[in-house]
């Protein structure tokens, strides 16, 4: 009788398996590099500059700081024009982004498959392409020259919530398709108006998702930088007025950049508004965590 | 084709030559129902699927209409009062709906969910009735002593079985007329079935109850009269014992012995 033997080659499988585990966390590892990178440089450049006066003064003017830099020192002065002038811009830009962007996203899950749903559920994914600068020079014809007959931050908003909208409309006719039908249908047969469906139901059930997406779409617009430009223009003090020109921190890091004698400030700023951004992510990933339905 | 049709004096719900269809022109989902609904009784709908049972249910509170085509045909009386005639907010308060799937309000408490019907149309209710509506409704249906404790948790915290008490309970706390269950157990384990079928049973020495089911077994357990349908036509209507042991119509009887369906 012929004896067949089973050739143990696990060694040689193992091998192989080990070699391609390694390979797998190379390149894992080479994608997530560029972002320790970045934020190790930031770090290391920008920490030297960050303290109090930092986020309560603003911005110094080019003799006082080639001085410091004659005299070896930091520096003085901060960014506090533009943190103050980023928060007007982003807060009154979410106040106009979301009451529209939710209703419409409500209004494209109320009617799935309408010509006229799917024809606005396209206009707002085109809107997503619209390179930023391109919705500044709309904004600025629009606003700038015809509503605030200056720079302005209502102009800034306005284009950043432009940037916003297609963000909150999608996100929020996903949340809502993930609620389950049933929960409608309770409502609906506890004689609950329609309105109220959607207010006291609807709304309130998806709530961690509609707040995921509208601080992602937060996150997105606290960088952009072009659409400012043409409309915001900048301000070197602090500025609460809408109808004035605003600072904010991407536009000084702008202005930082140009000007030889305070490319230090860049890393310092960059470095906050990295630090801002991502926390927005990190909040709004902890709640969707949290809050997920089922 | 009703000659079979139960004599039933003075009735909650009368449903008179009811003709439903989905789209104008289209195939009738329901076709000239004519039934009357006894009082303080389990009445079950059973048929295959497709025969038309959950939109003859749905008709009665006039949740069908949610579908933006349909076409109704026919009349009926909620205690001689036209269901067409009535405001859907006032319709609902008087027939309560629970569903196949448990669906409490996740973003409320268990108290909430039972008040949900008052809280969500803007009644305001004092607090000792508050507390008097969720304590009575959840005695009802057996479930006080699971829930006292922690009334004000998550109603998604309890398990299938104890919401689906608990969405029964919400439709208790309107005090209505009528009770209208599709397939209320089909999503629950053999345990939390028998006792909802209990409930039931305990339910309709006050409430009148109508039952959609697939399930024959249940509706010879619990139920009073049995509707069968078929294709959109009500084929038979009688008492239980009688349509189960004696069955007038030869389809009835095919699908009872498991022919089809």
């Amino acid at each position: 009788m012929k004896v067949t033997t089973i050739r143990d080659n696990s060694n040689a499988r193992n091998t192989k398996n080990n070699i391609f585990l390694g390979v797998v966390i190379f390149f894992s590892l080479l994608t997530v590099l560029p972002i320790i990178l970045i934020v190790g440089e930031l770090v290391v450049k920008g920490i030297g500059q960050i303290n109090l006066s930092f986020f309560t003064e603003i911005a110094p003017d080019t003799l006082q700081a080639m001085v410091a830099k004659a005299n070896g020192e930091t520096i003085p002065g901060g960014i506090a024009n533009g943190i103050t002038g980023s928060l007007l811009i982003v807060a009154l830009a979410a106040v106009i982004a979301i009451p529209f962007g939710i209703i419409t996203g409500v209004y494209l899950y109320e009617t799935p498959g309408k010509r006229y749903s799917n024809l606005i559920r396209d206009i707002a994914d085109v809107l997503q392409g619209v390179p930023s600068i391109v919705l500044g020079l709309i904004v600025y014809l629009w606003v700038v020259k015809h509503i605030t007959h200056s720079y302005s931050a209502l102009a800034g908003s306005v284009s950043l919530a432009i940037m916003m909208l297609p963000l909150i409309i999608r996100s929020t006719e996903e949340t809502l398709k993930m609620i389950p039908g049933t929960l409608k249908e309770a409502a609906v047969a506890l004689g609950v108006p329609y309105h109220k469906i959607i207010l006291r139901v609807l709304i309130p059930s998806s709530f961690s998702g509609l707040l995921t997406g509208i601080l992602i779409s937060i996150s997105r617009i606290l960088g952009e930088t072009a659409p400012l430009m043409l409309t915001t223009l900048g301000n070197p003090r602090i500025n609460w007025d809408i109808t004035h020109p605003t600072s904010a921190v991407p536009l000084l890091i702008w202005q930082f950049y140009n000007d030889p004698n305070m490319v230090e400030l860049i890393w310092s700023s960059s470095l906050f508004l990295m630090g801002f951004v991502l926390t927005l992510n990190i909040i709004s990933k902890r709640i969707s965590a949290k809050h997920s339905i089922n | 084709m009703n000659e079979n049709i139960t004599e039933v004096k003075n009735p909650v719900l009368s449903i008179q030559d009811l003709s439903i269809a989905y789209d104008k022109g289209g195939k009738y989902a329901v076709k000239n129902v004519s039934v009357d609904v006894k009082r303080d009784a389990i009445t079950a709908i059973m048929g295959p699927s497709g025969c038309g049972k959950s939109t003859l249910l749905r008709a009665i509170n006039r949740m069908h209409e949610l579908y933006p085509n349909i076409v109704t045909e026919g009349k009926i009386m909620l205690n001689d009062e036209d269901v067409y005639g009535m405001s859907t907010i006032k319709l609902r308060r008087k027939i309560g709906m629970v569903f196949q799937r448990p669906n409490p309000f996740p973003t409320m408490s268990i108290a909430d969910n039972v008040i949900a019907g008052y809280k969500l149309n803007g009644i305001r209710l004092k607090k000792s009735e508050k507390e008097e509506i969720v304590e009575t409704s959840l005695r009802d249906v057996a479930l006080w002593d699971e829930v006292r404790e922690s009334l004000f948790k998550k109603g998604t915290f309890l398990s299938g079985g104890q919401q689906q008490r608990l969405c029964i309970a919400r439709a208790l706390a309107f005090k209505p007329d009528v009770i209208l269950l599709d397939e209320p157990t089909s999503a629950l384990d053999p345990v939390a079935t028998a006792r909802v079928e209990d409930l039931l049973v305990e339910l309709k020495k006050n409430y009148t109850i109508v039952l959609v089911t697939h399930n024959m077994s249940q509706a010879a357990r619990i139920s009073d009269n049995a509707m069968f349908m078929y294709l959109g036509e009500l084929v038979e209507y009688d008492k239980t014992k009688t349509m189960f042991t004696n069955p007038k119509d030869p389809r009835t009887e095919g699908y009872l012995t498991g022919k089809f369906g």
